[in-house]
C-alpha cells in the first residue's frame, strides 16, 4: 500500500537515514524504532506529507504520492505529538471539525467514539477543563472516526493510563485485522495480538560519506 | 448509518464557523485590537493638538494607520493557536482544497476582527472632528480595505508563525506591503473632503481586494507548508 | 536548452564557469566605473543652473534603477527556486537581496544629497524617493525573514514566497506612490529630465557609470553567490579539494 524506495534525508548537516526502503501492506502493523534523535518523527512527517526535504520515492498504491495528493491524503491519518485539539472548543466541536475536513458529518459516531474513550458526559465541556490524559483521548477518538486506511501514529501512548494503553493496543490490532495498516513509534513495550514488523533506524545501513 | 458526506461547501462552512467559535470563546482576541484602535487614535489629539482644524486634517490618515496596526495585532490569533495545538497540520493534511479553507478561515477572522473596526470608525472620526461628508468614504474604504489588509497580514503571519518570536518581524514584513491600501483608503477620504468624486478609488480598492482574494490564499498556503516543516 | 539549464543549475558548474569569466567582468566593470566617474565628476562641465550639484546623478540614477532591476532578478530566481527547487537560484536570490538593499540605500542617500541643494531639505516625500524607500523596506523584510529561520531550507523558501508576494505588490506600490504624490504636492522630477536639455558632455558619462554599476551588480551577486556555494557545499569533495589546493592566506 505504502512503499518507500531509497529514502534519504539529512537535517542540520547530519544524515538521518539513507537508502531506506520498505513496503507496508494492508493488514500489517509496523513499529518504527530508534534512539532519540534518530529521525523517527522526521520520517513519519515525511511519509504523511508534512516534510518535503528528502530524496527518494514514496509510492501510494504503486503510484508516486505527488501525482495523487488528494487520494493519498484521504487514505492516511496522522497523529503527531500535538493533539490537534483546540482547548477552547468542546470535544464534540473539535471532532466535528475533524470530520468536516475529512469530508463528512456524523454526530452519532462522534458520541460513540468519545464514549469508547471513556469521555461520556464530557462531550460539551471545553477541552481546557479536561486533564492531559483526557485531552489525549479526545485526540485518539479521531482514530475511530477517520476513514483512512493507514494510520501513522507518533508516540500515541503518551499520557495514557494502563487501561488507555491496553484499549489503544486492541484498537491497533483491530485496525490491522479489519484490513487497514498502522505505522507507529513508541518507547513502550507493545503487546499486540497480531504480527509486528519493525523498522530500526539505528541499525547499521550503508551510509554515503 | 448517520454518516453523510458534507461536500466541499459544508466542509468550508465548518472551518468558517470554527474560526468564529474560537474567536467568540476568546473575547480578548476580538476586544483587545479594538481597544488598541480606540486608544491609539485618542493619543493623537493628546500628543498633537486638539484644534478641530488640525485634527480633521490628519483624521483620515490616523484612523487608517491605526486600523492597519490593529489588523496586524489581531493576526496573532489567526494561526498561532492552530499551529501550536497541531490543528494546522490536520488542515494541511486534509484532502480538502486548502485554498478555500484558508479563505473561509480568513473570512471568519475578518468578520470578528476587521468588521468591528469598520463599524467603530465613525465614532473615532467624530472624535477627530472629521466632517460628516467624509464618513461614507471612510467606512466604504475600510470595508473594502480591511479584508485586503487581513489577507496580507495572514501571509505575514503564515510566514512567521513557526518562529515563535514573530511579532515584530510580522510588522516589518507586512507594513510595507500594506502601503497601497493605506494610500488609496486614506486618499479616498481626502478626495471626498476636497469635493472630488471618489468612485474611481472605490473601484481601485475593490480591485486590490479581488487581487488579494485570488492570490493571497496561494501565498498563505505555501507559507504555512514551510512553517509547519 | 534543458541540458544547458540543468548544467547551469549545478552550483559546481556555476562556480567553475564564473571562475573563467570573472576577471573579464571585473575588468570591464572597473573600466566603465573609472571612466564614468572621472569623466563625470572631473571633466563634465557644470550645469548652468545646478552648478556641480547635478553630478550626483552619475551615481543616483543608475543605483536607483538598478535597485528595481535587482528585485526583478531576485523574483525570477525565487520563482525558479519555488517551481524547480533549484538551490542555485536560491543562492543567487539571497545575494540579490543584499546587493539590491545596498543599491537602494545608496539611491536613497544620494537622493537626499540631491535634495538638499535642490529643495533645501534632505528629505522630501517625492514619489520616486518614497517608492524607493518602500522597496528598501521590502528588501529588509526579505533579508530579515530569511535570517529569522534556523533551518536553511525553510528560510530560503519563506524568503522566496515573500519575494514573490512583493513582486506582485511593487507595481501597485509604485502606482500608489505616484498617485499619492499628485494628491498632496506637484510632481517633482529627480534626475529624469536633467539629461534631456543638457549637452552630451554631461549625459554621456551617465552611460559609463550606468553600465559600470550594472556590471557591479553582476560582479557582487556572483561573488556573493560563489561564497554561498562554497559555504553550502563545504562538505562536498570538490570544495574540499579547492580549499586545500589553495595556499592559505594569513
Amino acid at each position: 500500500m505504502l512503499s518507500v524506495n531509497a529514502l534519504h534525508c539529512e537535517r542540520d548537516e547530519r544524515v538521518l537515514f539513507s537508502d531506506l526502503s520498505f513496503t507496508i501492506k494492508l493488514g500489517e502493523v509496523w513499529q518504527l524504532q530508534g534512539a532519540n534523535g534518530s529521525g523517527k518523527t522526521t520520517l513519519l512527517r515525511i511519509l504523511c506529507g508534512l516534510n518535503h526535504d528528502y530524496e527518494g520515492d514514496i509510492l501510494w498504491q504503486g503510484e508516486p504520492v505527488r501525482r495523487q495528493v488528494e487520494e493519498f491524503r484521504a487514505g492516511v491519518f496522522y497523529l503527531g505529538h500535538s493533539p490537534a485539539i483546540n482547548k477552547t472548543l468542546t470535544p464534540l466541536q473539535n471532532l466535528r471539525w475533524f470530520c468536516a475536513v475529512s469530508g463528512f458529518a456524523d454526530d452519532a459516531a462522534i458520541m460513540a467514539a468519545l464514549a469508547e474513550q471513556g469521555l461520556r458526559g464530557y462531550e460539551e465541556v471545553p477541552c481546557r477543563h479536561l486533564s492531559a490524559g483526557q485531552q489525549r483521548r479526545v485526540s485518539l477518538a479521531r482514530l475511530a472516526l477517520s476513514p483512512a486506511s493507514l494510520w501513522i501514529l507518533d508516540e500515541p501512548f503518551t499520557a495514557l493510563d494502563r487501561f488507555g494503553v491496553a484499549a489503544l493496543e486492541r484498537q491497533v490490532a483491530a485496525k490491522a485485522r479489519a484490513g487497514g495498516a498502522v505505522l507507529l513509534t513508541t518507547h513502550h513495550q507493545l503487546r499486540l495480538d497480531c504480527e509486528l514488523q519493525r523498522i530500526d533506524l539505528d541499525a547499521p545501513r550503508e551510509t554515503r560519506a | 448509518m448517520s454518516r453523510y458526506s458534507l461536500g466541499v461547501f459544508g466542509s468550508l462552512r465548518a472551518t468558517f464557523t470554527r474560526e468564529l467559535l474560537i474567536l467568540w470563546r476568546n473575547p480578548g482576541d476580538i476586544v483587545n485590537p479594538l481597544m488598541f484602535f480606540v486608544i491609539a487614535v485618542s493619543l493623537f489629539p493628546l500628543g498633537g493638538d486638539s484644534d478641530p482644524a488640525y485634527l480633521s486634517g490628519i483624521a483620515a490618515g490616523v484612523v487608517w494607520v491605526t486600523a492597519l496596526l490593529a489588523v496586524m495585532l489581531s493576526m496573532e490569533s489567526l494561526f498561532r493557536g492552530d499551529y501550536e495545538d497541531g490543528s494546522l497540520e490536520q488542515l494541511l493534511l486534509s484532502p480538502q482544497p486548502l485554498y478555500f479553507h484558508l479563505l473561509a478561515k480568513v473570512a471568519g477572522h475578518w468578520l470578528l476582527s476587521g468588521l468591528p473596526l469598520v463599524l467603530l470608525s465613525p465614532l473615532l472620526a467624530l472624535m477627530l472632528a472629521l466632517p460628516q461628508d467624509a464618513y461614507a468614504p471612510l467606512m466604504i474604504g475600510l470595508l473594502l480595505g480591511t479584508p485586503t489588509l487581513t489577507l496580507i497580514g495572514a501571509i505575514g503571519m503564515a510566514l512567521t508563525v513557526g518562529l515563535g518570536r514573530g511579532g515584530l518581524l510580522l510588522a516589518v514584513l507586512v507594513l510595507p506591503l500594506s502601503i497601497p491600501v493605506l494610500v488609496f483608503g486614506a486618499g479616498m477620504v481626502q478626495t471626498a473632503l476636497a469635493g472630488l468624486p471618489y468612485t474611481g478609488l472605490v473601484a481601485l480598492l475593490g480591485a486590490l481586494l479581488v487581487l488579494a482574494l485570488s492570490l493571497a490564499p496561494l501565498a498563505i498556503g505555501a507559507a504555512l507548508r514551510i512553517s509547519i516543516n | 536548452m534543458w541540458q544547458w539549464l540543468y548544467k547551469l543549475g549545478s552550483p559546481r558548474y556555476f562556480y567553475d564557469m564564473t571562475t573563467v569569466f570573472l576577471p573579464w567582468l571585473r575588468g570591464v566593470t572597473y573600466f566603465l566605473l573609472i571612466v564614468g566617474l572621472v569623466w563625470g565628476l572631473g571633466f563634465a562641465p557644470p550645469d548652468y543652473q545646478m552648478k556641480d550639484n547635478y553630478r550626483i546623478i552619475y551615481i543616483h540614477v543608475p543605483t536607483a534603477l538598478g535597485a528595481m532591476w535587482v528585485y526583478a532578478m531576485m523574483a525570477a530566481m525565487a520563482a525558479m527556486h519555488m517551481i524547480w527547487n533549484l538551490k542555485l537560484a536560491d543562492m543567487v536570490a539571497k545575494s540579490c537581496a543584499w546587493v539590491g538593499a545596498s543599491y537602494c540605500a545608496v539611491g536613497l542617500v544620494t537622493g537626499s544629497f540631491w535634495g538638499k541643494p535642490t529643495w533645501g531639505v534632505y528629505w522630501i516625500w517625492d514619489a520616486k524617493l518614497t517608492a524607493m524607500l518602500i522597496l528598501f523596506f521590502i528588501y529588509i523584510g526579505v533579508i530579515a525573514l530569511r535570517s529569522a529561520f534556523d533551518s536553511e531550507t525553510s528560510g530560503s523558501k519563506a524568503a522566496s514566497v515573500l519575494t514573490l508576494v512583493g513582486v506582485v505588490n511593487l507595481p501597485i506600490i509604485y502606482y500608489a506612490a505616484q498617485w499619492w504624490n499628485t494628491l498632496h504636492q506637484p510632481p517633482s522630477d529627480l534626475g529624469g529630465s536633467a539629461t534631456g536639455a543638457n549637452p552630451p558632455e554631461i549625459w554621456i558619462p551617465v552611460f559609463f557609470t550606468g553600465f559600470g554599476l550594472i556590471g557591479l551588480v553582476f560582479l557582487l551577486v556572483i561573488l556573493r553567490t560563489r561564497n554561498e556555494i562554497l559555504w553550502r557545499e563545504r562538505r562536498a569533495q570538490w570544495v574540499q579539494d579547492l580549499v586545500q589546493g589553495e595556499p592559505r592566506r594569513a
